[in-house]
């Protein structure tokens, strides 16, 4: 199979760290901007819910949270697989990169939950509610799969064992999205990713897309940032870090 | 002002979420730049011909 360019190109690891050093902070401001405007429109601006009152506010951090941890675990697994397939190291650096960013969103994503649930449906937490459940099953495979990656001296096979874990994990993401509509649980069913568009008002709206923007140029800059920690943990002794550390750029 | 920090009765539920989130992401940006700035820093050591900064090469034998 031909693979493109560009694809040659994402494999080199100087090309990747340059790439990554350039793109980051753009993503980093980018994120910072959105957040604070987002956090401002949502705590001050936006109305509060005729039926939950001011507690509603925590919906311009909670399923954004939830999304990232999904995503990341999508990242994880997509670049573990072509990373498993095509051997490419720089694919797994960045499923190594994505486990930690995804498991503390996730980790968020079920306090900030809980926290909700408390006043809105009677309880901090329900064994019984699906999505609560599958949620918890993804931070449980983001830390497996970092733990598997630990019990491994070599970083090949780790690589390689790790990549199974994370490409069969997948499977999860898809039932956390579809778990309000498959089964009765506490958690509503779908409000912005609607046939018929999202049903929430416009002052509700724009915060709670602008936090959606910020939490993913945040992950970004994140994943850039841990992606050059890990590809010149991967490349010690290469001769482009070794002159890049000369230079006195690193 | 003051109404604002109330929200309502529910301060302590809202003001923990922000604030939880707040730590996560400083947590996701102190952590991330640590280890790029440890790494480069071995990098640099490593990459040092001699001198106080370059460490022995031991390879541990388990």
């Amino acid at each position: 199979m031909k693979l493109p360019r560009w694809f040659h190109m994402l494999g080199s690891p100087p090309y990747v760290y340059r790439l990554a050093g350039r793109l980051g902070p753009w993503l980093g401001a980018a994120a910072c901007l959105l957040l604070v405007l987002g956090t401002y429109m949502g705590l001050v601006v936006a109305p509060p819910d005729y039926l939950q009152g001011e507690v509603y506010r925590i919906i311009y951090i909670h399923p954004q949270t939830a999304y990232i941890g999904m995503m990341a675990y999508v990242i994880l697994a997509f670049a573990a697989g072509i990373g498993f397939i095509w051997r490419l190291k720089l694919a797994h650096a960045v499923a190594v990169s994505a486990a930690p960013i995804g498991a503390s969103f996730t980790f968020c994503a079920l306090v900030t939950g809980s926290i909700w649930g408390a006043p809105t449906w009677g309880t901090f937490w329900e064994w019984g509610d699906p999505r609560i459940m599958f949620e918890l099953i993804l931070l449980f495979l983001f830390i497996g799969y970092m733990v598997l990656r630990a019990a491994f001296e070599d970083r090949d096979k780790a690589d390689r064992v790790s990549a199974i874990l994370g490409v069969v994990g997948v499977v999860n993401v898809p039932i956390i999205h579809y778990s309000v509509e498959w089964w009765n649980t506490l958690h509503q069913g779908p409000t912005i990713t609607r046939l018929d568009g999202p049903s929430m008002t416009s002052d509700m709206l724009v915060p709670f897309l602008l936090m959606v923007a910020g939490f993913t140029f945040c992950f970004y800059w994140l994943l850039l940032m841990r992606l050059q920690a890990e590809v010149v943990a991967r490349e010690q002794g290469a001769r482009w870090l070794r002159e890049l550390a000369a230079e006195g750029r690193a | 002002m003051n109404e604002f920090f109330l929200m309502d009765g529910y301060a302590p539920y809202v003001w923990s979420a922000y604030g939880i989130t707040l730590a996560v992401l400083i947590w996701n940006i102190w952590s991330a730049s640590r280890l790029r700035r440890q790494n480069l820093e071995r990098a640099r050591r490593a990459a040092l011909p001699e001198g106080p900064g370059r460490q022995a090469k031991v390879r541990r034998i388990s």
